[in-house]
């Protein structure tokens, strides 16, 4: 086995010219022990993709990072105000008379769960899949848009 | 003794913010004819791939292309920094014969050995 990985990418270091930066360098600084977390929690409960979830006046956008699925694998559905995406990962290269030397990517079943705040109209819900992640666009319904009142003045 | 003050600007200690990376997540698969290692990108397309072999080193970089979602984001897990990492080869690849290939944020390379240490039946003559 001689394909081995040797170096890291190194930590980014606030320079000296990037003190502005120094509140988002302690922002990670909190940040990766959670990170660590989640990747070693991984290790008991398996895969658990990431996601973002966005919010503006008209639609929530949900976005997952499921690399090297197909779309037939992945399966969205909604149930009233939660979200859920799940599916099952299958290896791609199986090893049929090599040995496997070096595995990090996580296999198998995965499901994920996002309670939305607001009702969103189920029948205008799209999914994409593009790169390795998948957008969930889910307008929200027309009571639970912000609404805009004018002001009469007399 | 030099008295006149400096009078050009000093150089702006500004620097572009370095980029970030993150090591992706690989499978690497040695078999008879050579290795396959599969790399985790989400968001990277063929475009932002950048493959580099010297000294025996291959470096990957793959940068993830441009998201622009509108809105306040609510909630985040995914990181926004590139990928890269570095691997020594085995001097037993040829180099030449490296394929490269992106699929859904899968990057899959095959680095095949080369024909003369590929392990070969020897018949014994009578």
């Amino acid at each position: 086995m001689k394909l081995i990985q040797y170096q890291r990418p190194e930590l980014a270091w606030p320079g000296f010219g990037r003190l502005s930066n120094l509140r988002d360098e302690l922002d990670r600084l909190f940040e990766s022990p959670w990170t660590e977390l989640a990747r070693a929690s991984q290790l008991l409960s398996g895969w658990t993709p990431a996601l973002d979830v966005y919010e503006d006046k008209e639609n929530f956008i949900v976005k997952a990072e499921l690399p090297g699925m197909k779309k037939e694998e992945i399966d969205v559905s909604l149930h009233a105000d939660s979200l859920s995406i799940s599916g099952e990962r299958q290896g791609e290269t199986k090893a049929e008379d090599g040995e496997l030397c070096r595995a990090e990517r996580f296999f198998g079943r995965f499901q994920r769960t996002v309670t939305l705040p607001v009702p969103v109209a189920a029948d205008k819900v799209k999914a994409q899949y593009q790169d390795g992640i998948l957008t969930i666009t889910l307008p929200k319904t027309e009571e639970a848009k912000p609404k805009q009142i004018g002001i009469s003045v007399n | 003794m030099k008295t006149t003050l400096q009078k050009e600007a000093p150089r702006k200690a500004e620097r572009a913010p370095a980029e970030e990376f993150i090591s992706p997540e690989v499978n690497i698969c040695e078999t008879k004819d050579g290795y396959v290692l599969e790399a985790e990108m989400p968001g990277v397309n063929k475009g932002g791939l950048e493959i580099t072999l010297a000294n025996n080193e291959l470096t990957i970089i793959g940068r993830r292309s441009n998201e622009t979602v509108s809105g306040a984001l609510l909630f985040r897990e995914r990181s926004v920094a590139h990928f890269r990492r570095v691997f020594e080869l085995d001097p037993a690849i040829d180099a030449g014969r490296i394929n490269a290939k992106v699929n859904q944020g899968v990057l899959t390379l095959t680095l095949p050995k080369s024909e003369q240490v590929k392990p070969r039946k020897i018949a014994v003559g009578d």
